[in-house]
């Protein structure tokens, strides 16, 4: 394996919870809703996941203890939101510090396991690609859901009649719901889908990234993936490349610094943010025309009676 | 993120801190004690081992010693942690980390009736002693290991911030290697987190592409040493021992053991007879801990006990004059034999052979 190759795989690794944990959100908030619990939730994903695994010896039992897990603080999150029309704000920084609260009580039993590394699955032919299909097609499964999971959204997003409902709910709730579209249940779903994405993100780091878990091991990257949303304007395949940026630049960072280029560590270390931040504008403004966010963005919702 | 022990103490504040205020320097009969963690205490390193040394007052004085702690404390935000503690009614109060250096005396100050202890720093208070161990010893010692057993010649560290305590760690890990292997090589990677497991992770892999075999490192979680362990390559554990994580992988741990120190501090609260003083026990007073030496050759485990023999017994110092400065330039030997302790302890300089620049 050359230094190069070796160097993409880890970017992969570094990117790939990220992007899954913002395809989620961006869908929650193209319908509407500001969850800002990704960190949160993304915490008990990864308590609940390495839990699980440990418990029941499998990792795919992990995954989707993870998933529930996401969806479930989603739940909670809806239930304030869409139930009592509560302050999404607010509700969202609630639900990120209950759920790291909730998650070091859950994985402390789990301080000091380890998992062992989950097995990569080989795409057939694809693989043989020189180059692009060891990076790409010899992965775990994590990652090739990250990327279906991409253009999956974009699909639906852009093509299709549930996903134009989901658009127009999210651009202005009161005309979408004076023709009738149901405002409340497609948002529901849309914050349990951000949620048992944001869950199998945290699944990933505590089960291929690290493989142990330890509190607080999220780390910023709920907050990281709530960004990327902002940055990519709400756009699928935008989020994509900021997340690969992302994760790009920090690993790089890491490489330059053992490479001994001389650049201080702590410049280095601010690279991540500011190239993402300097990518996604390039990106907007080659695009020509300002992108906002969904028109009703945060904004609570009460049917009239 | 406050324990649940501290909101039960924060029940009975106004008792507590009056009688708090009311005592002298005389023996106590039942005393609080806190502590301000930089980690979760799950963080398997350096806020764990604290938390063993807590866990041993508690042992020690059954009923005489009620403990707190308060972990995850960010360094810039610890003001506010320190002086919850001094206000509930603690007697003894110890901050583990460098970066709690300023909130401690500032807090200190304010409260000049309650002891305080803060780890790795330098700055001390009639009611403030400092204290560390000589974790340099034991990176000595790793440091001959690595040099003695890497095909690569090229050996790597992941430190977690350009600060002395952990640029002295790597001076004295390469001068131990160097010492076995005259034409060693070492990349230095530093984190910027004490505690980030993923991205300590990236360091730890980034070192091993570049062609790194032997890992050291400086940060709290298991990651690097684990990610050595995934790539067939070596490492060394840090704080505590990392086994567990790495059993083909972890050649020896350095660990830090706090417990008697504790203890000691505490009964001497107890007792009446606590003062200010500065505290830097090595492995001859067992605050650093070199765990079995596993997964090497025979020879080389010979040299890491000899080593650590003469390191006990005063024979040996790892910061013995002369120290040569990158610029080829030998350091000013302040401490008759070896380095001074102020010297070690306020090391901004890599000694000669380590070809990167210590960020600014």
């Amino acid at each position: 394996m050359s230094i190069l190759e070796a160097i993409l795989l880890t970017i992969v690794t570094a990117s790939t919870p990220l992007l899954i944990a913002a395809l989620g959100e961006l869908i929650t908030e193209r319908s509407g809703v500001l969850n800002l619990g990704v960190e949160g939730m993304m915490a008990m994903g990864a308590a609940c996941s390495f839990a699980a695994a440990v418990s029941f010896d499998s990792t795919i039992l992990g995954v989707l203890a993870g998933m529930l897990a996401g969806a479930l603080m989603a739940a909670l999150f809806a239930l304030v939101v869409l139930g009592f029309a509560a302050n999404q704000v607010g509700s969202g920084l609630a639900l990120t510090i209950f759920g790291l609260g909730l998650s070091g009580l859950i994985g402390a039993p789990f301080v000091g396991a380890r998992r062992d590394p989950i097995p990569h699955v080989d795409v057939p032919v694809l693989s043989d690609i020189p180059f692009i299909g060891r990076l790409f097609f010899e992965q775990d499964l994590f990652v090739y859901a990250s990327f279906s999971l991409t253009i999956l959204i974009a699909i639906y997003l852009m093509r299709t009649r549930s996903g134009l409902t989901l658009r127009s709910i999210g651009e202005n709730h009161t005309s979408a719901n004076a023709l009738g579209l149901p405002v409340l249940r497609t948002r529901l779903l849309a914050i349990l889908f951000g949620g048992a994405c944001a869950g199998l993100a945290g699944a990933y780091l505590a089960l291929v990234y690290t493989r142990f878990w330890s509190p607080g091991m999220t780390n910023g990257r709920g907050w990281i993936a709530l960004a990327l949303v902002v940055f990519a304007a709400w756009r699928p395949g935008w989020l994509l490349v900021g997340a690969y940026i992302f994760g790009a630049a920090t690993v790089l960072q890491l490489h330059a610094q053992a490479a001994q280029f001389g650049v201080p560590s702590q410049v280095l270390s601010a690279v991540p943010y500011l190239a993402t931040i300097i990518a996604l504008l390039l990106l907007s403004i080659r695009h020509g025309r300002a992108i906002g966010a969904p028109g009703s963005l945060g904004a609570p919702f009460v049917p009239d009676r | 993120m406050f324990s649940r022990k501290l909101f039960g103490a924060m029940a009975g504040v106004a008792v507590a801190a009056l009688s708090a205020t009311g005592a002298m320097a005389q023996a106590k009969d039942k005393i609080k004690v806190g502590f301000i963690y930089v980690g979760p205490v799950g963080d398997h390193g350096w806020s764990y081992q604290h938390d063993q040394g807590r866990q041993a007052i508690e042992k020690a004085f059954p009923g005489k010693v009620t403990t707190t702690f308060v972990e995850s404390v960010p360094e810039a935000d610890s003001e506010r942690a320190i002086e919850q503690l001094a206000r509930t009614g603690h007697d003894l109060i110890f901050t583990t980390s460098f970066g709690f250096m300023e909130p401690t005396l500032k807090v200190a100050k304010k409260y000049p009736n309650i002891k305080f202890e803060h780890a790795t720093g330098f700055k001390r208070n009639p009611n403030l002693s400092t204290y560390a161990a000589k974790f340099h010893e034991g990176r000595y010692i790793i440091g001959q290991i690595a040099g003695k057993m890497t095909k690569s010649n090229t050996i790597g560290y992941v430190g977690a911030f350009p600060i002395p305590e952990v640029i002295a760690g790597i001076n004295a890990f390469y001068l131990g290697a160097q010492s076995v292997n005259p034409n060693v090589k070492i990349k230095i990677v530093f984190a910027n987190t004490w505690y980030d497991p993923a991205k300590e992770g990236d360091a730890a892999k980034a070192l091993l592409d570049q062609g790194v075999d032997m890992l050291a490192q400086h940060t709290d979680s298991p990651a690097p040493i684990q990610a050595a362990e995934a790539r067939g390559k070596f490492g060394f554990g840090q704080a505590s021992d990392m086994e567990r994580f790495a059993p083909k992988a972890q050649l020896t741990a350095i660990v830090d053991n706090w417990n008697d120190y504790y203890v000691a501090r505490t009964k001497a609260v107890l007792d009446g007879t606590w003062k200010s003083e500065d505290t830097w026990g090595g492995i001859n007073s067992h605050m650093v801990v070199m765990t079995p030496y596993k997964n090497m050759p025979d020879d080389v485990k010979k040299l890491a006990q000899d080593t650590e023999a003469a390191i006990k017994s005063g024979q040996l110092n790892p910061f013995k004059c002369p120290i040569i400065g990158q610029d080829g330039k030998e350091i000013e030997c302040k401490g008759g034999s070896a380095l001074s302790d102020e010297q070690v302890l306020g090391m901004n300089f890599y000694v000669k052979g380590i070809e990167d620049k210590i960020p600014q």
